[in-house]
């Protein structure tokens, strides 16, 4: 479904960001990308959703050249996907509900399914009862949680999450690794990218690490090996 | 798909102006102080068009004729220079009105008296008071004149003299210092309305530098440009609206307590009465700048952080 084909990314100083990265995502998959810090793991998903573009190779999403979409058609193709940050991005003068809310208006979903599908979607994540709550009302882990409803709830096919428990205490980092794993279980595609190798191990899925802009390990049933 | 898409956009600029009640109060009172300048030019700008009309009002020539001029041919000049387009108005004073006014001015005094019932005749002459449209075109009306003098109904010259030449340094300083004022008048306001312009459209551009994460977050979502600009804009044109308000209101007390004033020193404008009398326009002045001040700032601060 995801294909990176020969992908490299240059910046001016002439320092090589991805190097020659092939990889491929099959439907229903759920890929770790490990590998330390500026190993390119961020760069990677920021190229796949369009936010920075490749110096070299192409990145297909099923058979569209997700780079040569004109500037309308990639607000579409976002709407394909729900993307969870370290930092939980949220909105911050919106509450829960309205943050997640937003990601269906902006989708162009109507009223009477929105008011449907919000309250749903954060049963689902355990946090009907903070409907709401604003964010800075929430803790981290409560934060996450609703920006993870706020990426499925347009039902996209894939689901990025970069480092989504990255400030998150060890508690909470399971919790979103289990909410994660059900929404894998639900046929929704999820691309990871992490450096909690309890997280790794305990998920017992394809582990693709990267070093210094290349990928150096892709294993099936992958463990954290750095 | 448009309509919903309308009510969602303004709903939410609603929300997010109300929400960020601190950030939207600061943009609202600079705005407010730019429309406030704004008003308090176009009062000025009336005070100053009133006190130049009354200045130039207050500016004739005067042509006095020899006392045995026939009233026929006094008003057959009267009526050439009525058709001149310079002109705005000629009176004519006649040799009674002249001495009745006479008599009049010097009521008190005896002695004069006493000397004009000596004579056996009137001795005032009869007088046009002609008034120009502008104070530099009395010079053309004095011209004029000039080859008007001999014609007299028998060929004899029947003006006496013509007091614009007495008076033509006065009436070029008045006309250089009409015309500086109307200049450095226009020039202030200028400088004043792009300075307020200026601080306003920073206002707004920090009110969205505070803004740029949720912008590209919102774009991460998956929204279009519109519809992440769409609040903004409406936001930008509240603060344009309450300000606008609130200048058109502290007008009120402001014009109240300096109409007085102005009314004394400006002689005859009172700009209590002006705000008055104007209001309606005043008010969709200032609510129109306001309202275009806002959306042009929002929309150019905010299309920085669209490009993701």
């Amino acid at each position: 479904m995801i294909y990176f084909n020969k992908v490299s990314k240059v910046y001016r100083d002439d320092e090589k960001v991805l190097d020659d990265i092939n990889f491929s995502v099959e439907q229903g998959e759920f890929v770790s990308l490990v590998g330390h810090s500026g190993a390119g793991k961020t760069t990677l998903l920021k190229i796949f959703l369009a936010e920075e573009f490749p110096s070299s190779g192409t990145v297909h999403f099923g058979s569209v050249d997700v780079h040569t979409l004109p500037r309308r058609q990639i607000t579409h193709f976002r709407q394909k996907i729900g993307v969870v940050f370290q930092d939980f991005r949220l909105l911050p003068d919106k509450t829960a509900y309205e943050n997640i809310a937003f990601a269906m208006e902006a989708a162009g979903r109507i009223d009477e399914e929105i008011a449907n599908n919000v309250p749903n979607v954060l049963e689902l994540v355990d946090l009907g009862s903070k409907m709401w709550n604003f964010p800075h009302e929430l803790s981290g882990g409560e934060k996450q949680r609703v920006a993870i409803a706020r990426a499925i709830v347009t039902e996209p096919d894939v689901i990025i999450a970069d480092e989504p428990t990255g400030n998150l205490d060890p508690i909470n980092t399971y919790e979103i690794v289990q909410i994660l794993k059900k929404i894998n279980d639900l046929g929704t595609t999820i691309l990871l990218t992490t450096h909690n190798k309890g997280v790794i191990d305990s998920l017992g899925k394809r582990v693709v690490t990267m070093e210094r802009g290349r990928i150096v390990r892709d294993d099936k049933v992958g463990r954290y090996v750095l | 798909m448009f309509w919903i898409n309308t009510k969602r956009i303004i709903k939410s600029g609603f929300v997010h102006f109300w929400r960020n009640g601190v950030v939207s109060l600061a943009s609202v009172l600079v705005m407010s102080v730019t429309l406030f300048v704004v008003g308090a030019l176009i009062f000025m700008g009336a005070l100053l068009d009133t006190s130049l009309q009354q200045i130039k009002e207050k500016v004739d020539i005067n042509i006095y004729f020899i006392t045995p001029a026939q009233e026929n041919d006094i008003l057959a000049i009267k009526k050439s220079l009525e058709a001149l387009p310079e002109v705005t108005s000629v009176e004519y004073v006649s040799r009674e009105a002249a001495l009745a006014k006479f008599k009049d001015r010097h009521s008190g005094d005896y002695l004069t008296l006493q000397a004009l019932d000596a004579l056996d005749d009137n001795p005032l002459g009869a007088t046009l008071n002609v008034r120009a449209k502008d104070t530099s075109q009395y010079e053309s009306i004095a011209r004029f004149l000039e080859s008007k003098n001999a014609l007299a109904s028998d060929g004899a010259t029947i003006v006496d003299k013509v007091n614009y030449y007495q008076n033509k340094t006065v009436i070029d300083r008045l006309t250089q210092i009409i015309k500086g004022s109307e200049q450095l008048g226009f020039a202030i306001a200028l400088v004043l309305i792009l300075v307020s312009i200026i601080i306003t459209f920073n206002t707004i551009r920090l009110t969205i530098y505070i803004s740029r994460e949720e912008i590209s977050v919102m774009k991460l979502v998956g929204a279009q440009n519109k519809y992440v600009r769409g609040p903004f804009i409406i936001e930008g044109m509240l603060y344009g609206v309450i300000a606008s308000l609130i200048a058109i209101v502290l007008f009120y007390p402001a014009t109240s307590w300096l109409g007085g004033l102005t009314e004394k020193f400006f002689g005859g404008m009172n700009i209590f009465h002006f705000y008055i009398e104007h209001f309606g326009q005043i008010f969709l002045t200032l609510l129109g700048t306001g309202t275009a001040l806002g959306i042009v700032a929002s929309f150019l601060a905010v299309r920085k952080y669209l490009r993701v």
